[in-house]
């Protein structure tokens, strides 16, 4: 087999353009370094996405047969890709979602962009569990404050009588006003001393640069055809590849970090899904920023003789330590809520209002530790597929006079469908697990995609510690739901199904298989994300994270990202790399 | 359940994204939107919104095979109608496309056709029990008679539980092809999925859920 080689050394060679990707590409080019960026996916353009569709333009009115979230969603990928397959250790659970197209998840992610508190760099002193970051709130804060600004977040610092000391504060655009049934759940929650405030979303309610203003059809997973929210091929790659320093290869899947006889790495080597052919780029640095597992995967597919147990591993500690947020969910009808006032509630394609951790669990007396946040959904969505499903369930409960049980058929149903459309609010928990060696992925000796490339292997499990937070989440749903007047759409979750925790991978925040550290037995990579063990080579998204917080994780890499590539430009004035 | 998942994108789609986007991709589009301050006005938004439905290659093939029998086709077509009539404001199942909705879907998502057919095939076995005809061909008034014994699952009886099993399903398939349609979003009286400005609910929406925008008057809003 002929491996086609060109004879062009870049500066750096980025694997990966989503949003850890393409901070450093934009970052990296616009300091004049020639830049590879390899991307395993297609092109993409959210300005071709299907924002104004209607669900009645599709002959499955838009079900998920083909895309995990629905017909009109902008992702390529899913949980399953055929051809890439993983697999996991017997008894234990991991769903790994990964997108395949410019931009990678930004496409399609909810654009919840929250900074990470101090107290989320600090957690072991905290609570003495897992490990304390290198680098405290101060270290990163300047890069959130430029990201607010490059990209642009709505959102608002929050009154100190509220108590929330690890929610940072922000450079926000105004956020939208809430809807009613957020107000209301406003209204349910003061009594209960859970704060309700404005979400902190990145989507433009004031026009930023080139970038129109929102226009409120609250289709943002779609991708946004003005490019008024965040995805990296709407934000961060045109800047890139406008300096002309940025040579960008879709369809090309890397295989392996090439390294020299001194270990350092050389280049990539990648399939191009076009032609089939292996190529390599050589490169004098390199970034991996393809995800976090997928990073993993691919310092644990680079060995050599300097590098046995996988390209910057002799820690051992790469593929260890994988988190992804914890979830659960609950939804309830509300009376006041059925028969609607016909008006347009879309607003932005998401939240207007949320709920941050509001408890120290500590003063509490909590039995577990770490928080999560509640987002909340609901309201007056376009009609889609999976509409009012099981009405059955409810009908009965609220609504005009029935001769018998919930479900039905004719006038009554048709009645019925029209009261309870728009009835629903949803809450939806998202919280921090601890960091255990134990939750980790490794290469699977006997498994291989398509390409022949080792796939991975998870072995992930829940502790009592997270089980016992779906647990709280629960029960505060139903506390709220309750004093908003409502009844469960669904039984909430009890112990047999460890109270409704989704399993490992469903929230999408996978983060930490490559972590920082002070000390390069226990830390893969430096608190600036450089290989302790290979000095050029770098990662730039989720797999550097020590812990997670109760905040997704976005904001974070991106920060992260900035950062790295900035030391990277550093390090090369230097001489260093 | 999860639902078995094909591979996130077939070929046509990924050449469509690709032949668009690779010619733009330099300098990505911003559609419609010239300056900054003429986004100001949401009416300066231009948008290609049309309402053809765009139908891939597989889909077509889908769309040429045949699942149901005429007379199943002809049974489904009945049930959603009485499930969801014509009234005043708005057709039956059947002007809204609901019949070759499910019939699209038995294709699209196959796993979905035993208990498809099989409950079409009980609903007829219980029609022959009790009156001797196919449940097609019974007047309307014992249709809704075998109706009443599987709609309700509050008071259905047990023995009648895997036709009511069916019958969920099949309400949940009509209630999606019904209001999903043209017709149906228009009788719902959905008014989004269009450039708009939002400036918070209306005051009797307000009025109606007991809430009021003083509550959080301390934070400007866009
Ligand atoms: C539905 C959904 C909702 C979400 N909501 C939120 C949210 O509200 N807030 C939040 O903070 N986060 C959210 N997330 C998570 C967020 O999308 C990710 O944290 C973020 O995109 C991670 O950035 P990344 O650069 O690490 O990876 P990605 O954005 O996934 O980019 C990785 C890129 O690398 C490419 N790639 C992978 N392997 C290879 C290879 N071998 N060779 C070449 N290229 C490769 C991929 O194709 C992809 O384009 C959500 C995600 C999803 C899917
Ligand atoms: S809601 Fe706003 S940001 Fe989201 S897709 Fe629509 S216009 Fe774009």
């Amino acid at each position: 087999m002929q491996i086609k080689e060109s004879s062009t050394v870049y500066d750096v060679c980025i694997v990966g353009s989503g949003a850890g990707g393409g901070m450093a590409a934009k970052t990296l080019a616009e300091a004049g370094a020639k830049v590879a960026l390899l991307e395993a996916g297609p092109m993409f353009d959210s300005a071709q996405g299907d924002m104004f569709k209607w669900p009645y333009q599709s002959p499955r009115r838009g079900a998920n047969t083909h895309r995990p979230f629905g017909e009109f969603d902008a992702a390529f990928g899913g949980w399953e890709i055929e051809g890439e397959p993983y697999t996991r250790v017997a008894g234990t659970e991991f769903d790994w979602f990964r997108s395949r197209m410019l931009g990678g998840r930004t496409n399609h992610w909810g654009r919840i962009s929250l900074r990470f508190g101090e107290k989320d760099f600090k957690r072991k002193s905290v609570d003495g569990l897992g490990d304390d970051w290198p680098i405290s709130y101060a270290d990163i804060k300047p890069y959130y404050d430029r990201i607010d600004k490059m990209i642009g977040v709505f959102g608002v610092n929050f009154d100190p009588s509220l108590g929330l000391v690890n929610e940072p504060d922000g450079h926000f655009l105004p956020p939208p006003k809430p809807r009613a049934y957020e107000m209301l759940v406003k209204k349910a929650c003061d009594p209960l001393n859970i704060p309700v405030v404005p979400s902190r979303l990145s989507i433009l309610t004031r026009p930023l640069g080139k970038r129109a203003a929102c226009h409120y059809c609250s289709q943002c997973n779609r991708g946004c055809s003005t490019h008024s929210n965040f995805s990296s091929p709407s934000v961060l790659l045109p800047p890139a590849l406008e300096t002309g320093n940025v040579t960008l290869i879709t369809n090309a899947m890397a295989r392996e970090v090439l390294t020299n006889d001194e270990g350092l790495a050389t280049g990539v080597s990648y399939i191009s899904k076009d032609d089939n052919m292996e190529y390599t780029v050589r490169a004098k640095a390199v970034v991996l920023s393809a995800s976090a597992c997928e990073t993993a995967r691919l310092m644990l597919n680079s060995k050599s003789s300097r590098h046995p147990n996988g390209l910057g591993n002799s820690s051992g500690m790469v593929g260890k330590y994988l988190m992804d947020s914890t979830g659960g969910d609950l939804a309830g009808v509300f009376p006041q809520m059925m028969d609607g006032i016909p008006y347009n509630e879309d607003g932005v394609g998401g939240m207007h209002m949320y709920m941050p951790w509001w408890i120290d669990n500590q003063k509490a007396k909590l039995n577990f530790p770490r928080g999560y946040h509640i987002e909340i959904w609901g309201g007056k969505n376009m009609p889609s597929y999976g509409f009012l499903g099981g009405i059955q369930n409810y009908n009965a409960a609220f609504g005009a006079e029935r001769p018998k049980g919930g479900g039905g058929y004719g006038t009554q149903l048709k009645n019925d469908y029209r009261s309870f459309y728009g009835a629903m609010v949803g809450f939806s928990g998202r919280g921090e697990p601890v960091a255990l060696e134990s939750n980790y992925c490794e290469i699977d000796p006997g498994v291989v995609d398509q390409w022949g490339i080792p796939v991975l292997r998870f072995n992930y499990k829940w502790s009592d510690y997270e089980i016992l937070q779906a647990k709280h989440m629960q029960d505060t749903f139903e506390e709220i739901i309750d004093s908003m007047g409502g009844k469960l759409l669904w039984n909430k979750a009890g112990e047999e199904s460890n109270y409704g925790l989704h399993a490992p991978g469903r929230i999408i925040h996978e983060v930490g298989v490559a972590r920082m550290g002070k000390d390069a037995k226990k830390a893969p990579v430096n608190e600036y994300c450089q290989s302790f063990d290979c000095k050029n080579l770098f990662v730039a998204d989720g797999a550097s994270f020590v812990s997670m917080a109760d905040k997704n994780p976005t904001w974070t890499i991106l920060a992260l990202s900035l950062r790295t590539s900035e030391y990277i430009i550093d390090q090369k004035k230097k001489g260093n790399i | 359940m999860e639902e078995p998942n094909k591979n996130g994108m077939d070929r046509r789609t990924s050449l469509k994204y690709m032949s668009g986007a690779a010619a733009s991709l330099a300098s990505l589009t911003w559609v419609g939107c010239e300056t900054p301050e003429e986004t100001a006005e949401v009416t300066e938004h231009k948008h290609a919104a049309n309402e053809e439905m765009n139908i891939s290659e597989a889909d077509q093939k889908l769309m040429e095979q045949q699942f149901f029998t005429d007379h199943e086709m002809q049974t489904v077509t009945v049930l959603a109608n009485l499930i969801i009539p014509a009234d005043e404001r708005s057709g039956n199942a059947a002007d809204a496309g609901v019949p070759e909705f499910i019939e699209f879907m038995m294709k699209d998502q196959p796993w979905h056709q035993t208990g498809m057919r099989g409950g079409l095939r009980w609903l007829d076995i219980e029609s022959m029990h009790q009156f001797e005809k196919s449940f097609f061909d019974l007047s309307e008034k014992q249709q809704k008679q075998i109706l009443d014994q599987i709609a309700y699952p509050e008071i259905a009886k047990p023995e009648m539980s895997q036709g009511g099993n069916f019958f969920n399903n099949f309400r949940d398939f009509v209630a999606t092809g019904f209001f999903t349609s043209k017709m149906g979003i228009e009788d719902l009286k959905y008014m989004g999925n269009t450039a708009n400005v939002w400036k918070g609910s209306p005051q009797e929406v307000m009025d109606k859920l007991g809430v009021s925008y003083d509550d959080v008057d301390g934070y400007e809003f866009a």
